[in-house]
């Protein structure tokens, strides 16, 4: 999908792209052809428009509602209200900024928003309306990896950029990686990478896994990565169980786990998907049973702070990993959990903290390039290094538009001091462990193409 | 007035020609009401044709089917995967849609029809059903389950190069014999769309085609089931064909629809096929006024423009609707309205329902006459008319 189209030279960013025969076919536009860079939805007046595509209904919405909570607290800080939150801790390439709160290029940044109630056609459609009839120049968001990829390769076939959200599947960086696409959030092999040493030290190397999946492309990829890693480290894995997303009741699931002769069971389950089936795996009992002369245990690899309030005294003691933890000390981390604190009156959870960071990541790309082109946007970020956002020193590396940086492993807390201490920092892995080449089998299938700037 | 109730040949083809134009020119006076962008007008042509065919069966038989949704969803598979192994022209996806949701609505109609009434409704609410789950999650090698079936870079699409061209292989976009679909043309801020001409020029024939069913002795075949299919029944006739084939040609049209929903974005949802989008096209084509020629597309037009307004409205939008009144009282009447606009809009939705339901039972199309008759000023006369035919029936 491209509109406007003309034919004059995109510019081909990425070093290797074989330029495939991309005819524009000519058409006539007054303006279009005036201006040599045109680019979709090129903003004429005094303000910028961004699409901000959250779930409000449906398995996700918890995290969709804290999500847009810290987009309108990023627009603010953009536009210089409120105390500039992360704005003022971040660094790039060791240096500072170019966003001064006086909006993005000059520009007033103002927003619309949609809901893809965790369905890839609304999304889709939200998104698609968002680029045509409101001229969003960026589009961001998403707490489902199923519509961040159908999102993403819309906004590649739009020509606008797309700052993924809440994703966690190796696909939207992997097989279903597109040029105009880019994720802050860690992914499923990140996870499987760090979590498998903490597992082997709290449970030994001789234990039997039993999955239970989100059957969409997350869990699938999480399902094998974290069977990958914890295989690697001599544990067995005995079956892998698929489940409907937004399925309410598990017990079907959960019953064949004890008769099946296996001592951990897996959880990639994410949202009230996660809640509902932790909460029944505990009911049932399954924490304190014996198997094979050990404690059962239960896991879930990605780990929320939502989710874990959701679920309630069942977290205690069950190993995960996020993205981010509002407990986390460093400058960035305080600066954000204040200013958010300040304006919601509670903490932000990871997926609040990706968008967030995600909006001054693209804010300040553009001040980069001097342009809200997509093309000039995707030049900034490839391999930009960047520091103060609460995740340590952090790379957005070109070949897969992925970010590297640490990863926290944590546990539901025994002891909390408050309803919002839930999760305990057990573990911040290294960037170094959790990093993969470009060419891991995990991630190969696909190719980032060219960038397209919709003109 | 007689002709509006009595048409003959020539109000058709007038009918015919300002609807032609209308569609045409839709990029212009949809503009005026800011729905002009092609995403929205794409919906109104491509649900327009799907509440068409919906009337056929549910307008002429009376059958209501709870379950059209199913044959959407099966047209948008069937488009999809034709666009992966054979190449993204859109007209052999159209095809094998249509062919594909044919043969599956002769499975469940044959099955379906046994019963009439709440029993028939249920009966195709209960295929549809089953129809999601198994592409949600049964058939996740086909569907792609959640994700969403898509085309992707390494598909095979052995033909394209000879039904398309300059097809960009890591991005395929749908492409009519070398004309990108997804093209936009824009001059003074109008938007003329090639995916969505497509589908206005499948809308236009398919509207033409439904016309002509109208008015065939099929057609008034059907109207007698609704009428009274018992003393069809005892007079020998065995119409059990004719409500089969009503529901056929009505689960093509739904499988067309489908397969444009593809066409102008090729990603198939396992979403399209729940019962609420059944549901939909039953409201679309009752606030139309079912029956008509023109009214299910009205209503799809509406149900889908109120749909993308009152979903994305929030408070600020409000406060600058109701900017006229004092400030004090303005808080109060954004804090109620507000419950009706954003993801509350489903409850605007019911009560316009009702409303046309309780006070215009023929939708919009019967209020639109009642407008001409007034207007006319032969008000009276016309009530007389349409008494002394009713009891002629």
């Amino acid at each position: 999908m491209s509109l406007i189209k003309t034919n004059i030279d995109r510019r081909g960013v990425l070093k290797g792209t074989a330029a495939a025969g991309l005819a524009a076919p000519m058409f006539m536009n007054g303006k279009a052809w005036a201006d040599a860079h045109a680019y979709l939805n090129a903003p004429t007046g005094k303000s910028v428009t961004l699409g901000f595509n959250v779930p409000q209904t449906g398995p996700y919405a918890d995290e969709g509602a804290d999500e847009l909570r810290a987009y309108k607290l990023a627009v603010k800080h953009l536009n210089g209200e409120g105390d500039g939150g992360m704005m003022n801790t971040m660094t790039v390439k060791g240096g500072k900024t170019g966003l001064t709160g006086n909006g993005v290029l000059g520009k007033k940044v103002e927003y619309v928003t949609g809901d893809t109630q965790t369905k890839s056609d609304a999304a889709r459609s939200s998104a698609k309306k968002m680029i045509e009839a409101d001229k969003a120049v960026m589009i961001t968001g998403g707490s489902s990896s199923g519509v961040a990829i159908a999102v993403q390769s819309l906004c590649q076939e739009a020509g606008v950029i797309f700052m993924a959200g809440l994703t966690h599947s190796n696909d939207t960086t992997g097989k279903d990686k597109r040029a105009n696409g880019f994720r802050h959030f860690f992914n499923a092999y990140m996870s499987g990478a760090a979590l498998a040493p903490v597992l082997e030290k709290a449970y030994g190397k001789d234990r039997k896994a039993y999955h239970l999946t989100a059957d969409y492309t997350w869990g699938w990829t999480q399902e094998a990565s974290i069977a990958a890693s914890t295989e690697a480290v001599g544990w067995e894995t005995m079956k892998k169980v698929k489940t409907p997303v937004g399925a309410g009741d598990f017990s079907q699931y959960i019953t064949p786990v004890l008769e099946s002769g296996a001592d951990v069971l897996v959880l990639n389950h994410y949202g009230n998907d996660m809640v509902n089936s932790l909460t029944q795996a505990v009911k049932f009992g399954l924490r304190d049973k014996q198997v094979n002369g050990k404690d059962f245990t239960i896991v879930v690899p990605l780990y929320s702070r939502l989710m874990a309030a959701g679920a309630g005294e069942n977290v205690k003691g069950i190993f995960g990993s996020t993205n981010w933890h509002w407990s986390l000390t460093d400058e960035g981390s305080k600066a954000f959990v204040k200013s958010f604190g300040q304006e919601y009156g509670f903490p932000p959870s990871q997926a609040a903290h990706t968008c967030y960071v995600q909006t001054l990541l693209y804010a300040n790309a553009a001040e980069t390039a001097g342009t809200f082109n997509p093309c000039g946007i995707v030049e900034a970020l490839e391999g930009l290094e960047f520091d103060g956002m609460g995740n340590g020193p952090t790379l957005y590396r070109a070949d897969d538009h992925q970010c590297f940086k640490d990863v926290l492993v944590v546990k539901g807390n025994e002891n909390p001091t408050s309803k919002f201490d839930i999760l305990e920092v057990v573990e911040v892995t290294p960037a170094e462990q959790v990093t993969y080449a470009p060419d891991h089998p995990m991630f190969t299938g696909g190719e980032l193409g060219e960038c397209n700037a919709g003109a | 007035m007689k002709i509006l109730t009595n048409p003959s040949a020539g109000v058709d083809t007038t009918m015919m020609l300002v609807f032609v134009v209308a569609v045409l020119t839709m990029p212009f006076w949809l503009t005026l009401i800011g729905a002009g962008y092609p995403d929205l007008m794409q919906k109104f042509v491509i649900f327009g044709l799907f509440a068409t065919g919906f009337n056929i069966l549910f307008g002429l038989t009376g059958y209501l089917s709870f379950g059209h949704a199913a044959f959407l969803g099966i047209g948008s598979y069937t488009a999809v995967w034709s666009f992966k192994l054979l190449g993204m022209n859109p007209i052999p996806a159209a095809i094998f849609a249509v062919a594909v949701s044919g043969v599956f609505a002769l499975v469940i109609g044959f099955i379906s029809l046994r019963r009439s009434g709440i029993y028939f409704s249920i009966l195709t609410l209960a295929f549809a059903q089953m129809c999601y789950a198994l592409a949600y999650s049964v058939l996740t090698p086909i569907t792609n389950g959640e994700t969403g079936l898509r085309v992707i870079g390494d598909d095979p699409r052995i033909l394209d190069g000879i039904i398309t061209s300059g097809v960009n292989p890591s991005t395929p976009t749908v492409n009519l014999f070398g004309l990108d679909l997804t093209q936009t043309w824009v001059w003074n801020g109008y938007y003329f769309n090639a995916g969505f001409y497509f589908c206005a020029i499948i809308l236009i024939i398919g509207s033409y085609i439904a016309m002509r069913i109208f008015r065939s002795p099929f057609g008034l075949m059907l109207k007698a089931v609704k009428t009274n299919q018992n003393r069809l029944n005892y007079t020998g006739v065995n119409t059990k064909p004719y409500t089969l084939a009503a529901f056929v040609i009505s689960g093509m049209y739904a499988g067309l629809a489908g397969a444009l929903l593809c066409i102008t974005d090729p990603l198939a949802g396992a979403e399209r096929m729940q019962w609420t989008a059944s549901g939909e096209v039953v409201l679309m084509v009752i606030l139309g006024g079912m029956g008509t020629l023109m009214g299910p597309m009205l209503g799809a037009g509406i149900i889908k423009f109120a749909e993308q307004k009152f979903s994305t409205w929030g408070k600020t939008e409000l406060h600058e609707f109701f900017a006229f009144i004092p400030d004090g009282i303005r808080d109060t009447v954004v804090s109620v309205a507000s419950l009706f606009v954003g993801s509350g809009w489903h409850l605007t939705l019911g009560l316009v329902f009702m409303l046309i339901v309780i006070y215009l039972p023929g939708g919009i199309v019967e209020g639109g006459r009642r407008i001409l008759m007034w207007a006319s000023g032969s008000n009276r006369r016309n009530r007389k008319l349409q008494a002394a035919a009713q009891a002629a029936e």
